[in-house]
């Protein structure tokens, strides 16, 4: 049988056995309860909780064994799993039932399971992260096995080629090398570029909507400046690619320079137009929260306003500023749709960014969108990638958060 | 004496100028992203709407005996570089399903093909010399015609331009989104009132808090990773399915709709606990009856906002394999099936000229409904938006 099937044999008869026990139960709470004596909870809590009796240790026993299913691989006949979870369904509605009396804290024990069933959902979330981890460095080490890390870390030629051969049954993949260095070079180019766009632009964004504009357009403003985060990246790309990089080779060419079509340039500046509204919207906060005494303090001691910004306003704030540009900078390093339809392909180790140049993001689509085994060194060389992406982001945004927390406190603001 | 004013006097000036020129640098800065808005948005109108407009030629379909073995003997040569091939390919099946049309003759208006169309927009085509005369000659008799096109909203993919179509990959979005907001929601909603309204402060739930945070800004295509490596590789869900797409991007979007669940539980005021709490209900009684309903439309907006992100995400997909080529609406949360983004992710990488122009209809749809969900959003929380 298909499991979608036992999945929906299990769902309707979990359903049939719920529906009896929230009858059953509240039906027999009633008649106690008209009977006359007197009872700790309402009927249909008393029919909640039996509902909760039949469905919860089922659904536990299902969930469980389908793990254990999943580790251990078919040994055990799923069909007896069902039965199993569906006799444990049969013994809860017994159990609820049983239990609805005038003594039981009916509510009390939903309170319970509900408090533990919110719990749980919490978890969710740090099972993805150990999620995320484990698959990463579980097939990183895989890649290590074949590769060695030194030479991940430090070679200097990117060339898989040689490893899809070998998955193909053609040679042994001895040429195949993984050198990471142009990968990180490019990447880095391109970060740098879009940062040389955001920064400056995103930081007098703020400092004009927190310090100098009306209210009434900052209240536009805001909201439009947003409306550029929103724009999804596999559109981003796209302009990146068919409208801004043939204006670089054009505006190249008319200084006598050669640029080629998968320039650094256009994608970088159009990740930079991205993040805009990440350092904005941030700073902004920030520039507001700095004390109005520090300015009233630097205007009474004669300073223009300008001053004033300058010198005081905007160095409080820069623990706030630095934050923001981190956290644009995590962006920019795993942004992948812009990089993957305006970058190139080849690895390439240079200096000058109106070359073509390919970043890790890049690499780590091609190398899984391939036709290649998944057993291949190519493919698990996108994990290898993964793993540096994860730490480095991870890196910049836990020092961005430091920075943000240190300038709370200094200025003891609440809602940063 | 004078001198020195005179000085003080030169350098006032010179300071007011420098701090009347960062006002205006900084002015500048904001306009120059508002400028790259208008140029992004014109831009993207001049390249796609021409998507919307198709042209159309009007052809006398003879439905001979031959014409059912070959489907070239239904229409005047002349025309047969001119009509799509996608439509003179479908004349034989379509006489193998009514074999009484056999003898009969009809003039409908037929799909052009792209190069035709591509010629009637100004841009480059391959036609011959000829070709481009018979065009003419028929745009002067009024049968070539640029028409509304509507093959683009009830038609999937196609590998030939002009019958290219979004119907699958919305359909694709809609069943993906489905998934996705069946398990971020409901999961996301208990994450936040767990911490703010159940959770002691202790190590445990700080740790959650950091986690959720630092999931907020993990870049999206380790989401991808992980699909692949857990969802695909070790649960076996099928892959390219909305199943798995709308599982993963579950995940990416959780972080967001817990942190805006959280502000909209932390703005419903203690005194209606307090007042539930005085009354004897109980913490989920509190929780239930009042203190969510009274922070729903919170809710919703950042459910909404999520949604969106969700929608624009491409690159957890393409890892995940939703990046093939569906010709068919999808009918199954188990079958391969391409959402928006990776519907345009596909066409620009098309080298054809015309699909440049599909691309950029396909992001005009994209955008208008991304745009069309935040402006929802933003209604909302005016409409709702209390002081308390």
């Amino acid at each position: 049988m298909q499991t979608n099937q036992l999945l929906l044999i299990f769902c309707s008869v979990l359903l049939i056995l719920g529906l009896i026990a929230f009858f059953v139960g509240r039906s027999k709470a009633a008649r106690l309860r008209a009977s006359g004596s007197s009872m700790y909870a309402q009927p249909d809590q008393y029919a909640w909780f039996a509902v909760l009796s039949t469905a919860g240790p089922a659904v536990l026993v299902g969930v469980l064994g389908a793990f254990v299913l999943l580790l251990l691989g078919a040994e055990i006949h799923p069909l007896y799993l069902l039965s199993a979870s569906l006799v444990v369904a049969a013994a809860g509605l017994a159990v609820g039932v049983v239990q609805v009396r005038a003594d039981f804290h009916a509510r009390k024990a939903i309170e319970r399971v509900i408090r533990w069933v919110l719990a749980g959902a919490a978890l969710i979330s740090i099972f993805t992260t150990f999620g995320i981890l484990i698959s990463i460095i579980f097939e990183s080490l895989r890649f290590f096995k074949m590769h060695s890390f030194w030479e991940f870390i430090t070679g200097t030629t990117w060339n898989p080629g040689a490893s899809f051969l070998a998955a193909a049954g053609r040679g042994d993949g001895s040429g195949a090398e993984f050198g990471s260095v142009p990968l990180f070079a490019g990447t880095f180019m391109i970060t740098l570029i879009a940062m040389l766009v955001a920064v400056p632009i995103g930081l007098a964004s703020a400092i004009y909507m927190s310090e100098y504009a009306p209210t009434k357009v900052r209240t536009i403003a805001k909201p439009l400046l947003e409306v550029l985060a929103g724009i999804p990246t596999v559109v981003y790309g796209f302009f990146a690619a068919i409208t801004v990089a043939p204006i670089i080779v054009n505006i190249a060419g008319f200084f006598g320079l050669d640029a080629s079509y998968n320039n650094a340039v256009a994608p970088g500046i159009v990740m930079g137009i991205m993040i805009i509204p990440f350092i904005s919207s941030l700073s902004d906060d920030v520039i507001n929260a700095v004390p109005d005494s520090m300015r009233q303090g630097s205007l009474a001691l004669g300073m223009t306003k300008g001053e004033t910004i300058r010198d005081v306003v905007v160095p409080a704030a820069l623990p706030g500023v630095i934050s923001a540009s981190l956290l644009g900078m995590s962006r920019a390093l795993g942004e992948t749709m812009i990089v993957v339809m305006a970058a190139g392909m080849r690895p390439n180790l240079t200096a000058n960014p109106l070359e073509d140049m390919t970043t890790v993001t890049v690499r780590i689509v091609a190398a899984l969108t391939g036709d290649q085994e998944f057993e291949s060194a190519e493919t698990l060389s996108a994990f290898a990638l993964g793993l540096v992406l994860f730490a480095v982001t991870l890196t910049l945004n836990l020092v961005s958060v430091i920075m943000i927390r240190r300038f709370r406190e200094k200025y003891r603001v609440n809602n940063l | 004496m004078s001198d020195s004013f005179d000085q003080i006097s030169q350098q006032l000036k010179r300071r007011h100028r420098k701090s009347a020129r960062l006002k205006w640098l900084s002015m500048g800065a904001l306009g120059l992203a508002g400028l790259f808005l208008l140029w992004f948005f014109t831009d993207m109108l001049i390249k796609g709407l021409p998507a919307f407009q198709q042209a159309y030629v009007e052809t006398e379909i003879s439905y001979s005996e031959e014409a059912a073995k070959d489907a070239r003997q239904a229409i005047d040569s002349d025309l047969i570089p001119i009509v799509s091939r996608t439509e003179i390919r479908s004349i034989p099946l379509l006489l193998r399903n009514e074999p009484d049309r056999i003898g009969s003759r009809e003039t409908r208006w037929l799909l052009a093909n792209s190069e035709v169309d591509q010629y009637l927009k100004g841009h480059r085509s391959k036609l011959s010399d000829k070709e481009i005369a018979t065009v003419e000659r028929l745009v002067a008799s009024g049968q070539v015609e640029q028409k509304f096109n509507s093959t683009f909203f009830t038609q999937g993919d196609s590998k030939t331009a002009e019958s290219a179509g979004i119907l699958s990959a919305v359909v694709g979005t809609i069943m993906t989104m489905i998934v996705t907001l069946a398990i971020a929601f409901p999961i996301g909603v208990m994450t936040a009132i767990y911490l703010e309204e159940f959770a002691p402060d202790n190590r445990f739930t700080q740790l959650i808090e950091i986690n959720i945070n630092n999931l907020a800004a993990i870049p999206s295509i380790l989401f991808g990773l992980l699909g692949l490596a857990i969802f695909i590789n070790f649960f076996g869900v099928p892959r390219s399915s909305p199943l798995v797409g709308g599982m993963t991007l579950a995940l990416m979007t959780l972080p967001v709709i817990i942190i805006s669940t959280r502000t909209a539980l932390r703005s419903v005021p203690e005194s209606i606990r307090h007042a539930a709490f005085g009354l004897g209900c109980s913490r989920w009684q509190v929780v239930k009856d009042h203190v969510l309903p009274l922070a729903m439309p919170g809710i919703m907006t950042g459910s909404i906002i999520g949604l969106a992100q969700a929608m624009g995400e491409t690159a957890p997909l393409i890892i995940v394999g939703m990046v093939a080529f569906i010709p068919d609406v999808g009918a199954s949360f188990t079958e391969a099936a391409t959402v928006m983004p990776a519907q345009i992710f596909t066409w620009a990488s098309e080298p054809e000229k015309a699909f440049v122009e599909k691309t950029a209809g396909g992001i005009l749809v994209l955008l208008t409904i991304l745009i069309s969900l935040n402006a929802s959003a933003v209604v909302l929380r005016k409409k709702f938006e209390r002081r308390w």
